[in-house]
């Protein structure tokens, strides 16, 4: 054998190995999760609330407080990025105020979560007047989701071929309909991409929310858009912090990051899968 | 003002003295052009003289471009297209377009031929449905798809797709229908059909095709018009262009000295 191909295999080996590196540790990750949060798993703890102070119970509260969070952050965050991606796109005159909108969306994206907190505090629940809320919680998440969605919708709508733009306005569209029919449509698989990204980030958040909307321990379920609520991570973070029995508490405390793994890998799941049904009729 | 010369009497679409800029670059010189009714003109030249930019001032596309400036008029049945209130989307409607690449929108073969008329909001489905139907025949296309009307448009080949957005531009009933390079991206048989199918069509519509393929104007245009470096060199009937040009330059082209 000589020396090129050699170098060819140990190249190739090289990446193996690191790929099951990458493997090793989720798999680590997963089973050290899975786990040590198995044994409280049940019909029960997805569908009850929290007893004896936290020690036994379900976490059903904070199941819904996340479903509604995550839910009415992205209702708020998705028209608002997508519109305003159509604009950076196609409207986008004069340039100064692109770059501006563009610079602060970027800086945004950068911002840690738990200043967002500190914003949603300031703004929401205390000169809005909104108080500790789910409405203030998901105004908050969603102005974390907001650079995400728009980074992802306008990259997705500068990818819509000009072939097809061109081709309608030769046909007498005006613009709006030029991006309602045409360009909205084709771009729509890698917008939802973004949508679930964000999804993602959301769900899993605590900083943002735990001055906004969480609260350590409701036993009610969240009725209206100004009810404080429990959510699963900040719900994680309150098992591992609060209360004094650690050996009841710990084991709660992975049993709802299980849940929470699989919300979000079932939100995502959802999401892929209509992004595929689009794209399959599309045949493209 | 007007080369009264140049507009004969079956004309109805006249550019007069159009100068076009991109920015500082002067594109267009005082180009002169008439097309004549139901005939086919083409527009040849080497890569860079302007054909395509002269092409896309019929609709008013070149608009699209930032820092365009035009001067000049450019008549579309007596209407001045560069009017400063002149309707861009009523002009585009009347005046069909077919690219370089088929492009064909990612929708099925039935919304394609539909979009033009279905934006305006003015038809009914049955109208439009009829209208579909025409068009594609009219593209000899309907036999081949009217099976499949609502299958993707993607899964048509090459030649197909060409000649569904030749259908789709029929459907506005333009006035006139620019085609640039139409047949470029595709194969000899394909081409053929699509050459055929031109001379077929130009009996309803007026069609200006700009070409590489010097014999492809040849063979089926009634007119070239020859332009060179932003000049609009030469005009004539293409048999006349062709054996006997009045120009050098047009010459050289011809007979494959410079392209």
């Amino acid at each position: 054998m000589n020396l090129r191909k050699l170098s060819n295999h140990a190249g190739i080996g090289a990446l193996s190995l690191c790929l099951l590196l990458t493997a090793l540790a989720l798999l680590v990750f997963l089973w050290s999760i899975i786990s040590k949060g198995w044994s409280v798993l049940s019909w029960e703890f997805i569908s009850q609330p929290p007893r004896e102070a936290m020690t036994s119970g379900g976490i059903y509260p904070a199941l819904l407080g996340t479903l509604y969070l995550t839910v009415i952050s992205i209702a708020i965050a998705l028209p608002l990025g997508v519109m305003t991606a159509i604009y950076l796109n196609n409207y986008g005159k004069p340039h100064w105020l692109v770059r501006i909108v563009k610079v602060a969306v970027n800086t945004l994206a950068g911002v840690p979560s738990i200043i967002y907190g500190l914003f949603g505090m300031a703004v929401f629940v205390n000169l809005l007047r909104l108080d500790v809320s789910l409405l203030a919680g998901s105004f908050t998440l969603a102005i974390l989701a907001l650079p995400l969605i728009i980074n992802a919708s306008e990259e997705a709508l500068r990818s819509v071929p000009k072939d097809f733009t061109d081709a309608s306005l030769a046909l007498g569209a005006t613009e709006r309909q030029t991006i309602l029919r045409v360009s909205l449509p084709t771009a729509l698989p890698n917008i939802l991409t973004g949508a679930i990204i964000s999804i993602g980030r959301v769900a899993g958040e605590t900083a943002p929310i735990m001055f906004t909307a969480a609260t350590f321990y409701s036993r009610k379920l969240p009725k209206s858009l100004s009810d404080e609520v429990m959510a699963l991570p900040y719900h994680i973070f309150a098992l591992m912090t609060e209360g004094s029995n650690a050996q009841k508490q710990v084991p709660i405390a992975y049993g709802t990051a299980v849940v929470l793994l699989f919300l979000v890998l079932g939100i995502s799941a959802l999401a892929i899968a209509i992004r595929y049904q689009i794209r399959r009729k599309r045949k493209w | 003002m007007v080369n009264e010369a140049s507009c004969l009497l079956n004309t109805h679409i006249c550019v007069q003295n159009l100068n076009l800029w991109f920015g500082t670059n002067h594109v267009l010189h005082a180009v002169d052009l008439c097309l004549y009714e139901h005939r086919i003109t083409a527009l040849i030249g080497p890569s860079g003289c302007g054909k395509t930019t002269l092409l896309r001032c019929f609709n008013r596309m070149n608009d699209l471009i930032d820092g365009t400036r035009i001067t000049g008029t450019l008549l579309l049945d007596d209407e001045d297209i560069y009017y400063p209130k002149a309707q861009v989307t009523s002009i585009r409607s009347r005046v069909g377009m077919v690219f370089q690449k088929p492009n064909p929108f990612p929708k099925s073969i039935y919304a394609n031929v539909a979009y033009g008329l279905a934006i305006t909001g003015k038809y009914s489905k049955a109208q439009i449905r009829e209208r579909v139907r025409e068009s594609l025949m009219s593209a000899w296309l309907w036999d081949e798809v009217k099976d499949r009307l609502h299958d993707s448009a993607m899964s048509l080949s090459g030649g197909q797709q060409q000649r569904l957005c030749i259908a789709r531009a029929l459907a506005n009933q333009p006035r006139v229908l620019l085609l640039d390079e139409p047949t470029s991206a595709l194969d000899p048989q394909s081409t053929a059909k699509i050459e055929e199918l031109l001379t077929e069509l130009k009996k309803q519509v007026t069609i200006l095709i700009v070409t590489h393929n010097i014999a492809q104007a040849g063979r089926i245009s009634d007119y070239t018009a020859f332009m060179y470096l932003g000049d609009l060199i030469e005009f004539g009937e293409t048999q006349q262009v062709f054996t006997v040009p009045k120009d050098p330059a047009t010459e050289a082209y011809l007979t494959g000295v410079f392209g």
